[in-house]
């Protein structure tokens, strides 16, 4: 008789434990920026969040899953700590997930790294960040691993002399330093390296230098956005591919805006990426037709997008291995940080050492392509480390 | 300024309202104890803004360029944690006296020209040295921030925690101390003097003071300050990124000082408040659009209430007090 | 050398070009009505959004969008300088900067709303793309075109504000509001004109400007240093001082991104300071 009361005991305690559970939806926080200079950014991964949530619906393990979302306003280390903490404190998430820079990335990363919360790195791309967070998780790229794959393909398609023209800060000699890397490693000399600074809205000068100097080729990175759009419009109009120097470029530089304001000018350029729209794969296409559907087709997806996607992936995974019961922070670190799996950009693989990604690059070209220009991608190079 | 009222010099004398003032962060302390951190930035940003006022609402020196210091002090104190120096009031301290050094240098290009000449020439001041730390990224880790920062506990004591007690009551105590040494000298003799620079610039040298040194005097105290805002941010966060020395916050800065009042001490700390606390509200509600609701915020005070938040509450009290005479 | 040389200078004339012509407008309503108006970029902004959706949405080629974004934005002048702005003429600077600063906010936000977050895409027609071969230098055509509409409205500004009787009329209200009321200038109207025309040349500048420095809502904010720079070497209200500013800013920077690139960030606000410091009021401004 006892028994059977501790057992009844038992399941009803069960029961009703699994009964708060089902009442508590799971918390999501969401930092990236909203409003400023860096909004289209915070756009682009928002609605890869919801993408994923549309797509997959917005119940796990029988738990409801909750997004707040939070305006960083750009790289500000501090509105991240802040907002990182009122998440944590407050609305007690169970996962903190930043799109947005380095900085803010880093400074979240304390919070969570203190309160035992597992943190999704969707967009910030410098190298080892997750070393600085040790309960960060990248999902998304580093600029190093997608730049010495696009130097090692210049190389090896015959280009000899190159010039490389990159915006002054962190990123953009990352880039320069990874393209040399792969470039001269097999057998290309670089000529020059011309760095522009961080905000400029004038490239005349340095594409200028850059013609008068008439290497065979010229890489380049510049933050994308109106930077992006103005380097390769310069290029166009000082006739630079008519001289015969060829562009190479980085993949996030070539999207949207530059084929809607330069058009069939930019058909064949070579840059190099981690996604593609024109990515031919169904979990893609089931990526494109979700985030048409958030979006009513008003923009296309970036890689931004896909990260925020994967994040959202990665955090279902680890809800559904758990059954809806997250209170072991370690363990849910532990899920996120070994995964793999499918996602719209091709396979991706966490390595658990580093809690980075690791991916497949390509090296693309624009062409017509579902009726538009695209991306298509010709070369894969597999299972590129950050 | 309307003639009916009685003047009298300023004196040192504590008002009724300013220590109620200054009996709130207790309040807030235990009633809104989610918003720690946030208070603990008001703090932070208001004594910064306290510093603009020295030089804008006092000497008159208009200035875009003001975080160029607030990034010294914050760099300093970073630099200092992240190579074994954790040490936190004397951090504090070095950052202000560095870039109060700064700020006398800077304050021979500023306090020659105009407004506009004066707002310019910060402003210049202010980019070079966001492209001086972004070049310098060897040392301040340009655009991906300086990061492992260790902090000391605050006198032996407080660790720094995650829910942000110590930093709130460390960035209180710091704020009030510095406030106090701030409100000495605006009502010593040399801060009359910088009053009367401020609403007669060409008679203060007939009474024989020196416009000119006055001026560098106060530009390089205000940057001092500046500099312990800096550190002190620096501190609490752990992280110094380059946008502590970026125009938007120089420009952020005078907006909240505006809306505040200047000249009057509590401006800076009422407006960074204000600014702060609808921000962060309007901005949980709309993360996208908040920034309509923040304009209109600032063109109705502007319409409704010259002199900021605080000018026109003084315009109220003193129409009431003129009806009550009448 | 002596080719790339005259390359560079003629990339500065260009460069400097756009920062007069983006900056001009500020320098009409700070100069000559002593009001500081940091919603400038707004209004340029705005005129650059009606030439993309003019050109975009309903097909009209750029060269008419321009005169359209011009009229557009006057207009939107008129408007708040009769709402809003005439009744802070007489508030102190830093009133002023609140409010435009406010309503600048407002406009930023009302622009994501409306047209979003992302880059506005703007396609020249074909025959202001490209270079020309001119003296044996290989020059821009979009510059080149630039530069003559700078002469342009250069031209007319001066004749408009030193010979027209508009222009005596702005000089007196400026100088003095009651006086020239007394002698039957209508002071309001003169005001919003002025307002109106500052306002126009901000939009004329949004729209030429969009193919070199983009267009999104963050624009006011992003160029605001560039305006006020501008505006600030030359001294307020002139506008042969806006030119010869913009222009001297214009050639050292191109040029010291050529020649010195590791510095080039730092040439254009080095030579602000310097500049300023040699002449505190504007190379051409008013002496106090």
């Amino acid at each position: 008789m006892k028994q059977i009361r501790s057992l009844l005991l038992g399941v009803v305690a069960v029961g009703f434990a699994a009964l708060v559970h089902a009442a508590e939806p799971i918390k999501v926080g969401l930092l990236t920026p909203y409003s400023g200079p860096f909004a289209d950014m915070g756009r682009l991964i928002d609605a890869g969040v919801k993408a994923y949530v549309k797509a997959h619906g917005d119940t796990v393990a029988g738990r409801k899953i909750e997004v707040i979302t939070r305006d960083t306003t750009g790289p500000a280390p501090e509105v991240g700590k802040r907002l990182a903490q009122e998440l944590v404190v407050r609305d007690q998430v169970d996962f903190l997930m930043v799109g947005g820079f380095t900085p803010e990335t880093l400074t979240a990363g304390t919070v969570a790294s203190a309160a035992k919360k597992p943190l999704l790195v969707v967009n910030a791309s410098s190298s080892n960040i997750t070393d600085k967070i040790p309960y960060g998780v990248r999902y998304s790229f580093s600029f190093r691993q997608i730049t010495q794959p696009l130097g090692a393909w210049a190389a090896k398609n015959g280009i000899r002399r190159m010039m490389t023209l990159v915006s002054d800060y962190g990123p953009g000699i990352d880039c320069e330093n990874a393209f040399k890397d792969g470039f001269t490693s097999n057998g290309g000399t670089i000529v020059e390296s011309v760095r522009t600074p961080l905000k400029s809205p004038e490239f005349g000068p340095f594409i200028q230098k850059v013609k008068d100097a008439k290497p065979e080729a010229l890489f380049v990175w510049v933050p994308s956005g109106d930077q992006a759009l103005n380097v390769v419009k310069t290029y166009y109009e000082r006739g630079l591919d008519k001289a015969g120097i060829r562009l190479v470029i980085l993949g996030d530089d070539i999207d949207e805006p530059v084929f809607n304001a330069l058009g069939d000018k930019v058909k064949g350029l070579v840059t190099s990426l981690h996604y593609s729209t024109a990515h031919p794969t169904a979990e893609n296409k089931k990526f494109l037709k979700a985030f048409a559907e958030v979006t009513g087709n008003a923009i296309q997806p970036t890689f931004m997008s896909v990260a925020a996607y994967d994040g959202m992936a990665a955090i279902y995974e680890a809800v559904k291995r758990q059954n809806g019961d997250l209170a072991d922070g370690a363990k849910t670190l532990d899920i996120l940080a070994n995964l793999q799996f499918e996602s719209p950009r091709g396979k991706i693989v966490i390595d658990p050492k580093t809690r980075d990604v690791v991916q497949a690059v390509y090296i693309r070209r624009v062409e017509p392509h579902n009726g538009r220009l695209e991306n298509v991608e010709f070369e894969t190079i597999p299972d590129v480390k950050p | 300024m309307t003639g009916s009222q009685t003047y009298r010099l300023p004196d040192g004398r504590w008002q009724k309202a300013e220590i109620v003032f200054w009996l709130l962060p207790i309040v807030v302390y235990f009633v809104a104890s989610d918003y720690l951190l946030l208070a603990s930035q008001i703090f932070i940003v208001g004594l910064f803004a306290l510093s603009l006022d020295l030089i804008l609402g006092y000497a008159g020196i208009v200035s875009l360029g003001h975080a160029a210091f607030f990034g010294v002090g914050a760099y300093t104190a970073g630099l200092l944690a992240s190579h074994g120096w954790g040490e936190p009031l004397s951090g504090l301290l070095l950052g202000g006296i560095v870039a109060a050094l700064v700020g006398w240098v800077a304050s021979f290009m500023v306090v020659r020209g105009r407004d506009l000449t004066q707002l310019m020439v910060t402003l210049g001041i202010g980019l070079m040295l966001f492209e001086a730390a972004n070049k310098a990224a060897f040392i301040t880790g340009g655009v991906d921030g300086l990061s492992g920062m260790a902090m000391d506990k605050v006198l032996g004591i407080f660790e720094f925690d995650l829910y942000g007690k110590v930093a709130y009551w460390y960035s209180l105590a710091v704020l009030f101390v510095v406030f106090l040494v701030v409100r000495r000298t605006v009502y010593s003799p040399f801060g009359l003097g910088l009053r009367g620079l401020h609403y007669g610039p060409k008679r203060m040298p007939a009474i024989g003071a020196s416009v000119y040194r006055r001026q560098v005097v106060v530009f390089t105290v205000g940057a001092g300050v500046a500099g312990i805002a800096g550190a002190l941010l620096a501190q609490t966060t752990q992280f110094v990124g380059l946008d502590s020395l970026s125009f938007h916050r120089s420009a952020e800065l005078m907006i909240m000082l505006v809306l505040g009042g200047t000249g009057r001490l509590y401006g800076g700390l009422v407006g960074a408040a204000i600014f702060m606390v609808a921000q962060n509200y309007l901005a949980d509600l709309n993360p996208v659009y908040w920034q309509f609701w923040i304009g209109l915020l600032l063109v109705l005070v502007v319409m409704f209430a010259h002199g900021g938040v605080l000018g026109g509450l003084a315009a109220l009290r003193q129409r009431r007090t003129k009806e009550a005479t009448k | 050398m002596i080719g790339n040389f005259l390359g560079v200078l003629f990339d500065g004339i260009a460069y400097g070009s756009l920062l007069f012509l983006i900056g001009i407008g500020l320098s009409v309503t700070m100069g000559l009505m002593n009001f500081v108006n940091l919603a400038h970029g707004a209004f340029a902004a705005m005129g650059g959004y009606v030439c993309v959706t003019a050109m975009n949405q309903l097909g009209v080629p750029f060269l008419a969008t321009l005169p359209v974004a011009f009229i557009a934005t006057a207009l939107m002048g008129v408007v708040l300088e009769r709402t809003l702005y005439q009744r802070l003429y007489k508030a102190t600077p830093l009133d002023q900067v609140l409010f435009s600063i406010g309503l600048t906010f407002m406009a930023v936000a009302g622009m994501t709303y409306v047209w979003g977050p992302t880059q506005q895409p703007v396609r020249l027609p074909e025959f202001l793309t490209g270079q020309v071969h001119l003296l044996g230098l290989d020059l821009g055509v979009y510059r080149l075109f630039l530069i003559v509409i700078v002469v342009f409205v250069t031209a007319a500004l001066v004749y408009l504000v030193d010979r027209t009787r508009f222009g005596a009329q702005v000089r007196a209200s400026v100088d003095n509001q009651q006086a020239s009321a007394g002698l039957g200038i209508n002071v309001n109207r003169v005001f919003a004109l002025t307002f109106a025309l500052g306002s126009g040349l901000a939009g004329l500048g949004g729209g030429l400007g969009i193919d070199v420095l983009g267009l999104d809502p963050s624009f006011p904010f992003k160029y605001m240093v560039y305006f006020l720079l501008v505006v600030a070497v030359g001294g307020a209200g002139s506008i042969k001082g806006t030119l010869v500013a913009a222009l001297v800013l214009g050639i050292f920077d191109v040029a010291g991104k050529y020649y010195a690139p590791q510095i080039g960030a730092f040439v254009i606000y080095a030579l602000m300071v310097v500049l300023l410091v040699l002449f505190p009021a504007g190379l051409y401004g008013k002496k106090a």
